[in-house]
């Protein structure tokens, strides 16, 4: 197998965790709540996730037991920014601090163990084409993720509960003023956010890399956070930029593998300097950020 | 009215005047209110939740050494909270200080790394300008990221701290690794030079508790007196009128985060140069973080911040004899950060609202005037 093969096969799901933490953080963002607490999110569902999966429960009660967990905390950000309209910024992240060290508290007993991860489904006749074969043969919960996307971007684009979430987030005096119940669609949306990071983060415990490490996450929260700025909050390029993010992160594998010489710690720096290089190219263009961004963006919702 | 389950909810209600009193009485009911849930969890963890609460905010202040810890803990938080609070306040946020301390102690440390033999007075005052300067040049690329490239602040940030801990990790695998440290990441013992002087015999407190200190009351001066700082707060809160006036966002943003990279670089220097005496890996814990939460626990005010960098630093020792005496994993005491700023971002919303329940009979009133 070469590099672009490796790279090929492995960058959907390397991307999974990255796409699903968006995709989650992109809906409540429409909404209007900047929720900086994915990464602790993510961390918090990985664990739950892992601690199901090791001790029997089987992973579909794990990505259960991990949405939960990451709809409780989101929860918790909603009563504190929607409820009592704290600071979002600030909130998000007494979050993510809350969420990364509960995942400590609870998942140092598991340090360093491992599961099974699951097998994948491969696309009859796609999977056998040579050097790109690979993209058809995926496990079950990157197919489910790559669904969820173009249900996402439907929903969103098509129907009138995207429109009412799009509203809320565009101006949301005039969509109380019709009547819309402004702070349940926020809530609802927050929640779903959190549940999507959840399980965002059980995948990467306990099938993308099946073992558990405190610090596993490590940005990838950060990242998903990143990657709705780089799609310009919208859903197609948050999915090719969570590729993008799949395949950097293999890439430095992959040099490795080839026996180049750079020093372990770059490739490690990769995903990080890339979103940084990204952010800058993509944010200088003011114009499409005031085109594409939510206006009421982190600001509290007040009748 | 807002009605859940049947349940009539009361109202947030802006207040006239910002409550001084719930000013005051917030960050110490948000210690209670977390202190209360933690040890719920803790005794969920078949802990006992007592033995946890003396180990943890009463054991700390039985003994000299002891106290004399917390005094070493609170001179990086207070460093760098200061910073950061500067910059909060006018809505710049910085959130990337664990990677501005990791590159000033990076900074600091290269001077005994390459001179290790050198001697004089001159060295340790020389290590904390090369931190400050290597936390300032961090900063910098975030400051020029978000005033010429429009990029967020936080993201940019932070992405550099996860960079700066790899460059700590390449500098102390490869070129810095001392050559007798049987193959350990870390580097050589620094000279007696390179190392602070000792404020308090018999402890590790050394000088640059007095520098942090002396710090807070610059910023004091700096928020509250001056006009630049005045400028700097309106610049970040309402971009608009401070154009009106002549004030640039920019220059707030730039201004606060190299102060903001500044202090924390300074913290880093001085945590190389004073406890650890060397660079190692273990030198990030999370300093950066926590500050984030001694900023905002203080009200981001700089004699508040003075309190609860002293709480925090309490909460690490405290922390660490829990460890020890009743089998708390270390991460109870990021648990216990994380609940401690949530509980006091719910309670300081009453600073500046109140709750107003419902008259007793609404929906006549409700009816009424429809």
């Amino acid at each position: 197998m070469n590099a672009i093969e490796f790279i090929l096969s492995g960058m959907l799901a390397a991307a999974t965790p990255f796409l699903l933490a968006a995709l989650g953080e992109l809906v409540a963002e429409r909404s209007g709540v900047l929720n900086l607490g994915v990464e602790g999110t993510m961390a918090f569902g990985a664990a739950l996730g892992f601690i199901v999966v090791y001790n029997g429960g089987g992973h579909v009660l794990g990505f259960v037991a991990a949405s939960l967990g990451g709809v409780l905390l989101s929860l918790l950000f909603a009563f504190v920014t929607l409820g009592l309209r704290a600071n979002q910024v600030a909130t998000g992240l007494a979050i993510g601090i809350l969420g990364l060290g509960l995942s400590a508290f609870y998942g140092k007993p598991y340090e360093s163990f491992t599961v099974s991860g699951i097998g994948k489904i491969a696309v009859p006749g796609l999977s056998d084409i040579p050097v790109v074969g690979g993209l058809f043969a995926q496990d079950i919960v990157v197919w489910l993720a790559l669904g969820t996307t173009v249900v996402l971007w439907y929903v969103l684009a098509h129907t009138k509960l995207g429109l009412l979430l799009r509203a809320v987030g565009e101006n949301p005096k005039a969509a109380n003023s019709i009547g819309y119940p402004v702070v349940l669609i926020r809530l609802g949306a927050v929640a779903f956010g959190g549940a999507m990071a959840g399980i965002a983060g059980a995948y990467a415990s306990t099938i993308y890399t099946p073992l558990w490490a405190d610090g596993m996450i490590a940005g990838r929260g950060w990242i998903a956070v990143a990657l709705v700025v780089f799609g310009t909050w919208m859903v197609g390029r948050v999915f090719w930029g969570a590729c993008l993010f799949g395949a950097v992160s293999l890439g430095g594998i992959a040099a490795q593998t080839a026996g180049l010489s750079v020093p372990s710690q770059l490739l490690t720096s990769l995903p990080y300097l890339v979103t940084i290089i990204v952010l800058g190219v993509i944010s200088s263009n003011r114009t499409l950020l005031k085109i594409n961004g939510v206006p009421s963006l982190g600001e509290p919702f007040e009748k | 009215m807002t009605t859940v389950l049947g349940l009539t909810l009361p109202r947030l209600v802006r207040r006239d005047h910002a409550s001084v009193s719930m000013m005051v009485i917030a960050p110490f009911a948000a210690l209670a209110l977390a202190a209360f849930c933690n040890l719920l969890l803790y005794a969920g963890l078949g802990i006992n939740p007592l033995i946890v609460f003396k180990a943890m905010l009463i054991d700390p202040f039985t003994s000299y050494f002891s106290f004399s810890e917390i005094l070493l803990k609170a001179g990086p938080l207070l460093l760098i909270a200061q910073g950061l609070a500067i910059g909060f306040r006018a809505k710049v946020f910085n959130i990337g200080a664990e990677g501005q301390f990791v590159l000033g102690a990076i900074f600091a440390s290269a001077i005994p790394v390459y001179a290790p033999q050198a001697s004089g007075l001159w060295i340790w005052p020389s290590m904390l300008v090369m931190g400050m300067f290597g936390g300032l040049l961090w900063a910098a690329i975030t400051a020029f990221w978000r005033a010429r490239l429009n990029a967020n602040e936080i993201l940019v940030s932070l992405m550099l701290s996860f960079v700066a801990i790899q460059i700590l990790n390449y500098l102390l695998l490869g070129p810095w690794k001392d050559p007798m440290g049987f193959n350990f990441p870390q580097s050589v013992m620094f000279q007696y030079d390179a190392l602070l002087p000792i404020l308090l015999p018999g402890t590790r407190v050394n000088v640059s508790l007095v520098l942090a200190l002396v710090l807070a009351g610059a910023a004091w001066l700096f928020t509250q007196r001056s006009f630049a700082g005045y400028r700097l707060e309106v610049g970040g809160l309402a971009p608009n009128a401070a154009r009106y006036a002549g004030f640039s966002q920019n220059r707030a943003v730039w201004l606060s985060l190299l102060i903001g990279g500044c202090a924390a670089g300074l913290a880093g220097a001085a945590e190389v140069a004073g406890p650890v005496g060397q660079l190692q890996r273990s030198i990030s814990t999370g300093y950066g973080y926590a500050a984030i939460i001694v900023a905002y626990l203080g009200g981001l005010h700089p004699i508040g911040i003075v309190f609860s960098a002293f709480l925090m630093a309490t909460l690490y020792i405290g922390g660490d004899n829990a460890m020890v005496s009743a089998g708390l994993p270390i991460a109870a005491v990021y648990v216990f950060q994380g609940s401690l700023l949530l509980a006091y971002l719910i309670l300081s919303t009453f600073v500046r609202n109140r709750l107003e329940w419902p008259d007793k009979a609404p929906a006549v009133s409700e009816v009424g005037r429809q």
